[in-house]
């Protein structure tokens, strides 16, 4: 089973990486990005086939190490084969 | 006083608190790799500055998972001082040891240079032998020491007098202009509630000898001695 994980910073959380992004594209012509938020994107092959076991050991593996809790949120997105 | 400091892979400045630690206290410190699960008994333990598994996902989330970090948050929660410099505050905030997270610079720029810091408490095992309020010249070079936790937390930090030092101008005044990373409150070092647990992103052992051109590093080494000796 494929697992797809997307870690993305909190709301209110600063993110000075995706400033510079904006104001690269600003700068490039592109205009009317209101705002540009910088992330993380996972993918994991995983041996289990239960889709709720498998649900919860990422989201444990995500817990534990994948984000940080603290700064950041994450989304789980499961892929049977 | 008997000191062990840990090694992971990626860590640099391992050698250099050891030579600090060695000149305060007369011998050598035990070096511990990350993949024991066991700290022989020490009065300290030592996180050295670094880039520990790269910096890899962030930095100190690999480390901060590492066999021997088990030991070190059963001996921190046991009472045993526990420093982490630079690398090693990333990875005790990851470890959960402290509250909060070391993000990029608000500049995006590794920054390395030497910043003043003001002592905030000296009451501590870590700063017995500065003065209140003293303000001391000490080099940081980071990418992530932008320290952030949400305002609740900030706020109890400072309700429960548990910021060790802030970024500072040479006369001790904060004001932006002397915040090298965009750190939340000027914060370059906090405690953990009992004390025994600090993490700070200015490197004491980078300025702990006169060869190195200043020696405002070295209390924080005395401090220890005189505390744990």
């Amino acid at each position: 089973m494929k697992a797809r994980i997307k870690v993305t910073l909190k709301n209110g959380v600063l993110d000075p990486q995706g400033k510079a992004i904006e104001h690269a594209l600003d700068a490039m012509g592109f205009g009317g990005v209101e705002s540009v938020r910088q992330g993380k994107y996972l993918e994991l092959e995983i041996a289990e086939t239960d889709e709720a076991r498998a649900r919860e050991v990422v989201r444990t593996m995500c817990e534990k190490l994948l984000a940080n809790t603290v700064i950041e949120n994450y989304d789980i997105e499961l892929e049977t084969a | 006083m008997k000191a062990s400091v840990i090694v992971f892979p990626g860590s640099n400045c391992d050698r250099d608190v050891a030579v600090a630690l060695e000149n305060a206290t007369g011998k050598p410190p035990t070096m511990v790799w990350h993949a024991e699960a066991q700290i022989p008994d020490s009065d300290l333990i030592v996180l050295p500055g670094g880039f520990a598994y790269g910096d890899y996902l962030r930095c100190g989330a690999m480390a901060a998972q590492s066999p021997v970090m088990k030991d070190v948050v059963r001996k921190a929660d046991a009472g045993t001082p526990v420093l982490g410099i630079c690398n090693g505050f990333q990875v005790l905030t990851e470890a959960g040891l402290l509250p909060g997270v070391l993000m990029r610079n608000a500049s995006l720029l590794y920054v390395c240079r030497d910043v003043h810091l003001r002592v905030e408490r000296t009451d501590t095992v870590y700063t017995n032998r500065y003065e209140g309020g003293q303000v001391v010249r000490v080099p940081i070079g980071h990418h992530d020491g932008n320290y952030y936790a949400d305002q609740a937390t900030l706020d109890r930090l400072e309700g429960e007098n548990r910021v060790a030092f802030r970024y500072c101008g040479p006369e001790g005044e904060t004001d932006p202009a002397s915040n090298p990373n965009g750190s939340a409150r000027d914060i370059a070092g906090i405690y953990n509630e009992r004390g025994n647990v600090l993490g700070m992103m200015p490197h004491p052992e980078r300025l702990a000898e006169a060869v190195q051109g200043g020696t405002d590093g070295k209390g924080v080494f005395d401090s220890l001695v005189e505390a744990l000796q």
